[in-house]
This record gives structure tokens, sequence and C-alpha cells, in this order.
């Protein structure tokens, strides 16, 4: 630990003896995250109770360049709240409020710890729909999904975290309050801070506050399963979804690998024979949820679909989404570490995408289940192993490294919704070029000159 | 560093089981004590973490680790919910046993554990005395619950209400039983629990009252000790292999077709704990694994074995007098609902006495914050959890409370009697033994 105690002390000042956290064990205790990467341990953990007080916190870290890592929950999977040594955690969770909630006009303001399944509980306990909901959503918080533009299974039809930031307020790296966005839902005032801000992983400031659209609840819903024989036909039935102009609220896949785990593990009552699977929900109005509900079973059924399973009821509907709900558990079950990766192509490419990965498997010699986000393109190839295992370890890393490139020989991009973190930061310049990392970096510096915030993060050192 | 090294060794036999855990942070969401103070080592991956970094010899803080290990309600929920499926009551216990082999019990402890718990004929004779001299320096709390508190004493015990013990335990009443089996053809194994004994011997009559109606057999030993859970749960693994082996001794003296307990803690212990923690190749693995299966709370013994149901409306045979015209709700104990995933067996017992209204109240799987010693070393904490099962208790409307475990019971009552809040709180076997004349 290497924070002076006069530090210490005035972090103490302003966050409160039980705000600062210094022992080994505490340290030790924020040194990681959901990502399969080495710890770093933080030379102090501060959590912060008011605006005010992120300020100031801030403020002292710049004047005695100390590296200051934000982290709400800690669920992201690219190292994006593994700390710096020598640096602090700032935690986020004290700052939980929800402080406002405007029905009238439909917005919801919020401080940053907020969990974004609380959140999305207590806007629809007033009749109104949040609907970003990442796999994580039921302990990650607003402040870790707008930093990182989370997603979620609803992304096709309702987008992701940043169609719903209207404005944000945070501190940049002098400590200084900033503001950006409005509650209106137009706002063209200065410079879309909101927008820079969005998927900035604590690397250009800290939110303090967070004001996010909500939009009225779909009426209605159908949800069903289709099943498969060939990847081919399943993810074809994707691509012809979307240029019959109809858009579901999730279009999830799942192959036959991922398929064999959820039925072992769950027992739902999966046919294991399958190729692929897709899981469909549309919602909305009554009669429009009718029509494409037959519209999507009739495209299916053209494509080759060999069975499918439309919910009647709510307990159906269930199963259908218990299915897909299990899919990480199953093959977490697999192998002790699971790598959970999210290369994400355009729509069109994803049978080249999942043949890719296939292929990959093999060559690699390692167990990979796909499933994922197939209506937006997001994919989750999740690779087996155990980290122990040093040579099949070496294995999964240049797996991975070839699966980013094969994403973005396809068109596509490294993450759809994991973030770049430390995981991904060295291969940036292979989807960007250089030319836009040096452009990022100039701007860090302009904004962070004593390079404080996140230092490390996305765009390297 | 050579120390830890040894540590390191010790928790080398559930390294393997460390490293299923992916570090996804989903036990947060459902970790009551996390709940409360939002610290990372106060949930199961921030514990597992420090466990790993132990057994990798990179924390040489282990006196910290331990506390931290030991600040956990061994509720179980954080398990049920694992999407790895990681083992976490089981390495939480192993960690405990090798961090206090290493760091050495507190002397409170050892005089609790090793000094008493570990010799029952001690241990019943202390609380006989104990509770002939325990009106002096306590005063009454809350007449509803019957819970007394003490000032001189708060220095030990806080501002706890508690019961007092019984006059007379259970044991001195029914000191053994041999029944033979009645027209049910079954006969059963009685383990009644310490807290039963010496605190409630009025549901281990609630039961023998059920097991006759019903005409079941009770065996039941002379001089049955504690399940060991306490001692097992603070790391002494002596002490739990010692009780393991009296009690395992005394229960292979007669064959029996169920071992039933109306104690959430006790049942879990028995069925999940006892032949995992006993010693490999031993006689009393060997017997704990054959009884595994035949063991089981209560209400599901009535509910699965003796076809007891939900009474029908019109049912006229009810002689209910305690709780007739009584709403009554359900607290899950995590032992049942959590580790052995018992969770309608004792709502339909309530519901087989007609006289009374079932209500569920919100949240009512969500631990009370006991924990057994958790609520001795972290009382203020165990205590705004309860705080939170009180508001659940009092939303639902219900006049009584009932669980399945009697740790419970004391936890909901100090939590009720601090307030005042003249809500029963009761087993659900009392509430279906109502239902039978005497
Ligand atoms: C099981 C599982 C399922 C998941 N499913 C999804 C999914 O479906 N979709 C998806 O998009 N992601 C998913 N994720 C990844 C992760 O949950 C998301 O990235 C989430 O948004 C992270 O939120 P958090 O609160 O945990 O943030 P953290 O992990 O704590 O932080 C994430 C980043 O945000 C920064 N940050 C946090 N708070 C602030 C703040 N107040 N100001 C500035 N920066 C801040 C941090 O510095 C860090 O760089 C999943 C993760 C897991 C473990
Ligand atoms: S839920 Fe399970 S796998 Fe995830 S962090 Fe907690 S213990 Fe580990
Ligand atoms: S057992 Fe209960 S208290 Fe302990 S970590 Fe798990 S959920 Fe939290």
């Amino acid at each position: 630990m290497s924070l002076s105690s006069s530090l210490i002390s005035e972090l103490q000042q302003i966050c409160g003896e039980n705000g600062v956290m210094t022992s080994e064990v505490d340290r030790q205790n924020y040194s990681y995250d959901a990502a399969v990467l080495e710890p770093t341990i933080p030379a102090a953990v501060v959590r912060p109770n008011s605006k005010e007080s992120i300020g100031k916190v801030i403020s002292l870290c710049n004047d005695s360049g100390t590296p200051v890592t934000v982290r709400g929950a800690g669920t992201n999977l690219s190292g994006g709240t593994i700390p710096n040594k020598n640096g602090i955690v700032l935690l986020t969770n004290r700052m939980n409020r929800i402080i406002e909630l405007n029905e009238t006009d439909m917005y919801v303001r919020v401080e940053p710890g907020v969990v974004t399944a609380d959140l999305a509980a207590q806007v629809a306990a007033k009749g109104l729909f949040y609907p970003p909901d990442p796999g994580s959503q039921a302990v990650s918080t607003i402040g870790g999904n707008v930093a990182e533009n989370a997603g979620g299974l609803r992304g096709f039809k309702y987008g992701v975290t940043k169609d719903y930031v209207m404005a944000v307020e945070f501190f940049d790296a002098l400590g200084r309050k900033v503001t950006s966005g409005s509650k209106t839902v137009k706002c063209v005032t200065g410079y879309n801070l909101a927008g820079l801000m969005t998927a900035s992983e604590g690397t250009l400031g800290v939110f303090s506050e967070i004001t996010l659209k909500l939009i009225p609840p779909p009426a209605a819903s159908k949800a069903m399963m289709a099943v498969y024989d060939s990847v081919e036909t399943a993810t074809q039935t994707v691509a012809a979804i979307i240029a019959d102009r109809i858009v579901p609220c999730t279009l999830e896949f799942m192959d036959n690998f991922t398929i064999n785990a959820v039925e072992d593990f769950a027992n739902v009552g999966l046919p294991r024979d399958a190729k692929a699977l897709l899981l469909i929900e549309v919602d909305g109005h009554p009669a429009q949820v009718a029509e494409d509900g037959e519209r999507i079973e009739q495209i299916c059924k053209k494509l080759g679909a060999r069975a499918i399973q439309v919910a009647r009821n709510d307990a159906e509907k269930d199963k259908v989404w218990e299915a897909r709900r299990a899919a990480l558990s199953a093959l977490a079950r697999l192998k002790p570490t699971l790598v959970l990766e999210d290369a994400t192509v355009p729509r069109s490419q994803i049978p080249a995408m999942v043949s890719a990965i296939e292929k990959l498997a093999l060559k690699y010699d390692i167990p990979i289940g796909t499933f994922g986000h197939a209506g937006d393109g997001n994919l989750h190839p999740t690779l087996l192993t155990d980290r122990r295992d040093v040579a099949h370890w070496e294995r999964v890393e240049n797996c991975v490294a070839d699966l980013f490139d094969a994403a973005l020989s396809l068109g596509g991009t490294l993450s759809g919704e994991h973030g770049i973190g430390i995981a991904k930061a060295g291969f940036m310049k292979n989807e960007v070029g250089q030319s836009s990392i040096d452009f990022c970096r100039t701007m860090k510096a302009a904004i962070d000159p004593n390079n404080i915030l996140n230092p490390g993060k996305i765009i390297g050192q | 560093m050579s120390e830890l090294n040894k540590l390191s060794k010790s928790l080398k036999e559930i390294e393997n089981q460390l490293t299923d855990c992916m570090k996804c942070g989903m036990c947060q969401a459902v970790c009551p004590v996390f709940k409360q103070t939002g610290n990372e080592g106060d949930v199961a991956r921030g514990k597992i973490f420090l466990l790993e970094r132990l057994a990798e010899e990179m924390l040489t803080d282990a006196k910290g680790a331990k506390t931290r290990i030991e600040k956990c309600l061994m509720c179980g929920t954080c398990a049920a919910n694992c999407p790895s499926g990681v083992k976490i009551l089981e390495i939480f216990l192993k960690a405990r046993a090798a961090l206090t082999e290493y760091i050495g019990l507190s002397p409170v402890k050892r005089l609790i554990f090793r000094g008493m718990l570990k010799h029952p004929e001690r241990m019943d004779a202390l609380v006989d005395t104990a509770a002939r001299f325990q009106n002096l320096g306590t005063s009454k709390a809350d007449p509803n619950q019957g819970t007394r508190c003490s000032k001189l004493l708060s220095g030990v015990i806080g501002n706890r209400h508690f019961l007092p013990l019984a006059k007379t335990p259970f044991h001195k009443t029914y000191p053994s039983l041999n029944i033979p089996a009645g027209h049910s053809g079954l006969k059963v194994a009685f383990f009644p629990g310490c807290v039963t004994d010496k605190m409630n011997p009025e549901i281990g009559k609630a039961v023998l009252k059920v097991f006759k109606h019903h005409g079941v057999g009770v065996f039941m030993p002379k001089g049955q000790a504690c399940c060991g859970i306490p001692a097992l749960a603070s790391g002494e693994r002596n002490t739990f292999d010692t009780l393991l082996a009296h009690n395992a001794a005394l229960f292979a003296e007669e064959s029996f077709d169920y071992l039933i307990t109306p104690c959430a803690t006790c049942t879990a212990t028995i069925k999940e704990i006892w032949p995992m923690m006993s010693e490999k190749d031993s006689i009393e693995k060997f017997r704990a694994g054959q009884w595994a299966p035949k063991t089981m709370d209560i209400s599901q013994f009535l509910v699965d074995v003796l076809q007891v149901a939900p009474a029908q409306k019109s049912y006229a045979g009810s002689h209910s007098i305690e709780f007739a015209g009584d709403t009554v709700t359900y607290h899950d104990p995590c032992h049942l609902a959590k580790s052995l995933k018992i969770k309608s067996q004792p709502r339909d017992l309530i519901r087989a006495n007609a006289a009374c209204t079932f209500v569920e109240m919100a949240e009512a799987d969500t631990c009370c914050g006991n924990g057994g010693s958790f609520n001795l070393q972290n009382y203020d904490l165990s205590k705004q959890i309860g705080m939170e099962k009180r508001q659940n208790i009092l939303a639902s409307g219900a006049g009584t409370v009932a669980t399945a475990c009697p740790a419970c019971m004391m936890q909901i009552r100090d939590v009720l009697s601090q307030n005042h809040d003249g809500v029963k709180v009761k087993h659900v076997i009392e509430i279906y033994a109502d239902t039978i004349k005497d």
C-alpha cells in the first residue's frame, strides 16, 4: 500500500471512517471482477455517499496522481474494474437512490449505484417500462450499465442502454461536475457528452446521476421455440424474419452443444438431436402480436424448422425462457473456467460466424457452446476450460484471438455488449486502426491530464 | 510464510471446488448479509476469492480472512442461486475447520464447544442449574412472547429478548422411548434437537402426539447429543466428530424407517453434513450415509409419507382450540427451503388445520438473520436482517407466524418481542397437533 496516511485521512474525512477500507482483506476483495484475468490489489477502497464526496475524492486523487477505478457491482466481463496498483477503487453501491421517477414525462433520475433489476421493478410498479435487461441485471448497477453500454435479451427491438440515456451528470478527472442532456425528449444543447460517456468504462468521468427514458410497457406478447436440423436454416430464418420487416423483441439462438448442456442440467425437454433452436418473442399491441406471431411461424416452417412450439400461456412462455436462462448455468457446470465471448457480426453474417466458431472449436480442440442474441448479431461463444491447465489455457487465448479476427473479417466488432476493459484493449487496433486509438488517447490526455481515471482500460496505456 | 504454507496445504482439499466459482457475482443479488453491508467480503464470491488467495499463499492476513468467512449466516441462499453450482456451504465449513485449526479457537468458544457441548451430560446438568437460577438478573421483556431480557448480562448478550430455558427439558419428561409401530406400520427414530429439548419442549410433545395419532412407532435413545453444527460452523471439527460418533452409536441400536427431527437445521445437518464431514471409511460415515435418505423434517414426513393433506373447507373433524379463527403465516427456514428444497409441506401442514387461515408473507424464504453463532458474533447485523423479516410478518396481518426451525423461532421471537408486536411464534407441528384430540 502506498497511499500516504494523510491522503487516507483526507479520504476518511470525506467518506467517513467506514467509507474507507484499507485492510489487506478488504483490498484483496476489490482486486478482481467477473473477467478471467489476474487480480490487482488496490491501495484503498472508498465508498462515497454523496455526489459532492465523489467530486472531492477525485480531486484529491488528481492532486496526488492516484488512479481511480469506479466499481458498480463488478460483474463486467472485460476487466474494467480491475484496479491499478497504488490506485483506489471507488465503490458506488452506497449511492443507490432513485431521485425522481416522473410518470408524466416518463423518465427516471437515479444515482449510479441503483441495481438494474430494482429500477426495472420500481418502474414497472408505476406501469412503465425500462427495457434494457442484461443477464446480470439482478446485481449490475445503472452506472455500470451506462459505462459499458450494456445490452440484453430485448436489444433487438428495444435497443441497448444508450438508447435510454437522456442526460448524465458526472465528475471529471479534476473533480468538477459536468452535466449534459436534459429531461426533455429533444435536446441539442452543446456536445453530446452523454453519448461520449456511454461505454467509456470509467475512463473519462465518474457518473453521479443518470436520467433514463421510460416507455409504456407492451400490452401483449407471444413466445415460441423453433427447432432446426441445421444451423444454416436456423440462421437463415433470423435473416428472413428481419427481411420480412418483423421486429421481435427477442430472437435468441442456441447451438446443439448448448442444447445438450441445458438438457443435462435443467431437463426442460429440449430436443437433444436438434442442431439449433431459435427462441422468439414478439410483443406490442395484441392484434399486431397475433399477426407477427403467425408470420414468424410461417417463415420458420418455410425455411425448414422441424417443429415450432408456441407458448399458449404464461407458464409455457416461462418454459421457453427457462431454457435460455439455463444456458449459462448449464455451460458453467461443465468446466471450472468459462470464457464468455461477445464477438458480434452483422445479422446476415450469423451463419458464417457460427460456422467459423465451429471450425475454431475443432482446430483448438476446445469445447465451445454458442448461444446468444441472434436478432442483433451478438453471439456468445462460450469456451469451456480450466485456467490452471496452462497448455489448454494457451490454446484458449489463441482461439479467442482467432474468434475476434473472424468477427472482424465478417464486418463485425470485438464486443457487442461486454466492453473492452483490459481484456480486449490489445485488439482494439485491429478493429478501429491506430489513428482512432491516437485520437482517443489525445482526447483522454486533454480531459484527464494526470491519467487517473481507470488508466490502461480500452485504449491501453 | 511457512506457517501460511501449512494453512494453504489444508485448504488444498477444497481447491478444486473453489475454482468452480466463475466470479459472476450473481450471489450478490440474494445474500442477506451483503444486502446490509454491501461489502464484497460478505458475499460468497468475495469469501471464495479470499480462500483462493490463502490457498495460493497470496494473502497473509489469515485472521482477517477468517473474520470475513465467519461473517456469514450459512443460509445457503447463494448456493441455491449460483449458476455454477459451487458447493459453497461445503467450502465454507471445510475452510472454517482449516482456519480454526490454523488460528485456534477463541477461549470462549473453546469453553463452550470443548468444555460443554462435547459432553452432553455436562451440558444437560449445566442447563438444569441455569434454568433454576435464570430468573435472577433477568426481567420480563414482553408478556406476549413470554420473553425475558437481562440488564446484568447485557455486556455479554446485548439487549436480546429470549425465551427462558424450559423448567423441565424434554429429555427429563421423556428420557427415552421405544414404542413399536402402530397402525401406520412405520417406526421412526426421533431426534428432537437441542433447542426443542432445552427451550421448547412443547414442540417435542406435539411431535409425539402426532406420532401417536398416526400410529407411528418411536425410537428415541437416551442421552442424545447436539447434532454438531454449532461446533462445525465454528471450525471445531473435533467436537463435531465426537458428537457425531456419540449420536451415531445411539441411533445404531435400533432399526427404523425414518429419522425425524422438528428442526430444519438438525435435518439438514444429519442428512447432508454428517455424511459430508465424517471421517472417510469410518463407521460413522457408513451409518450417516445409510441414514441420509431416511432423514426427514417432520412436515415432510407427515405430508409425503403419511399423506396428511390440506383440510377441505368443510372439514368437520378439527378440534383446534388454540388456533381457531387465527391467521397464520409461514417463514421458510433456510435449511429447509434452500438446502433441502422443502417448501410446500410445512404450508400444507398449516392448511391441514381447518380452523385457521393461511396467509403468505412477502419474502417468506429470506433468511431471518439468526445463523447460529452469527447471531452471537454479529448481533446488530443479525437484528437488522431480522427486522426486515418482522416487517414482512406484520405486513401479512397474521396473528401467528409459524416456522419449522426452533432456531428461527428464537430469532423471530426476539425481533417481535423487541417491539411488543403480539404476533405468536409457533412451530408448524404445534398448529397441526392442535387439530388432534388428546
Ligand atoms: C452472468 C453475467 C451475465 C451478463 N450478461 C450481460 C448482458 O446480457 N449484456 C451485457 O451487456 N452485459 C452482460 N454482462 C456484463 C456486465 O454485467 C455488464 O457489463 C454490466 O453493465 C456491468 O455492470 P456493473 O454494475 O457490474 O459494472 P462494473 O462491472 O462494476 O463496472 C463496469 C465498468 O463501468 C465502470 N463504471 C461503473 N460505475 C461507473 C460510474 N458510476 N461512473 C463511471 N464508470 C463506471 C467501471 O469502471 C467499469 O469499467 C453479464 C455479466 C455476467 C457476469
Ligand atoms: S454466484 Fe456462484 S459462481 Fe457466481 S460469483 Fe457467486 S459463488 Fe461464484
Ligand atoms: S450462506 Fe447466506 S449469508 Fe453466507 S454468503 Fe451465502 S447467502 Fe450470504
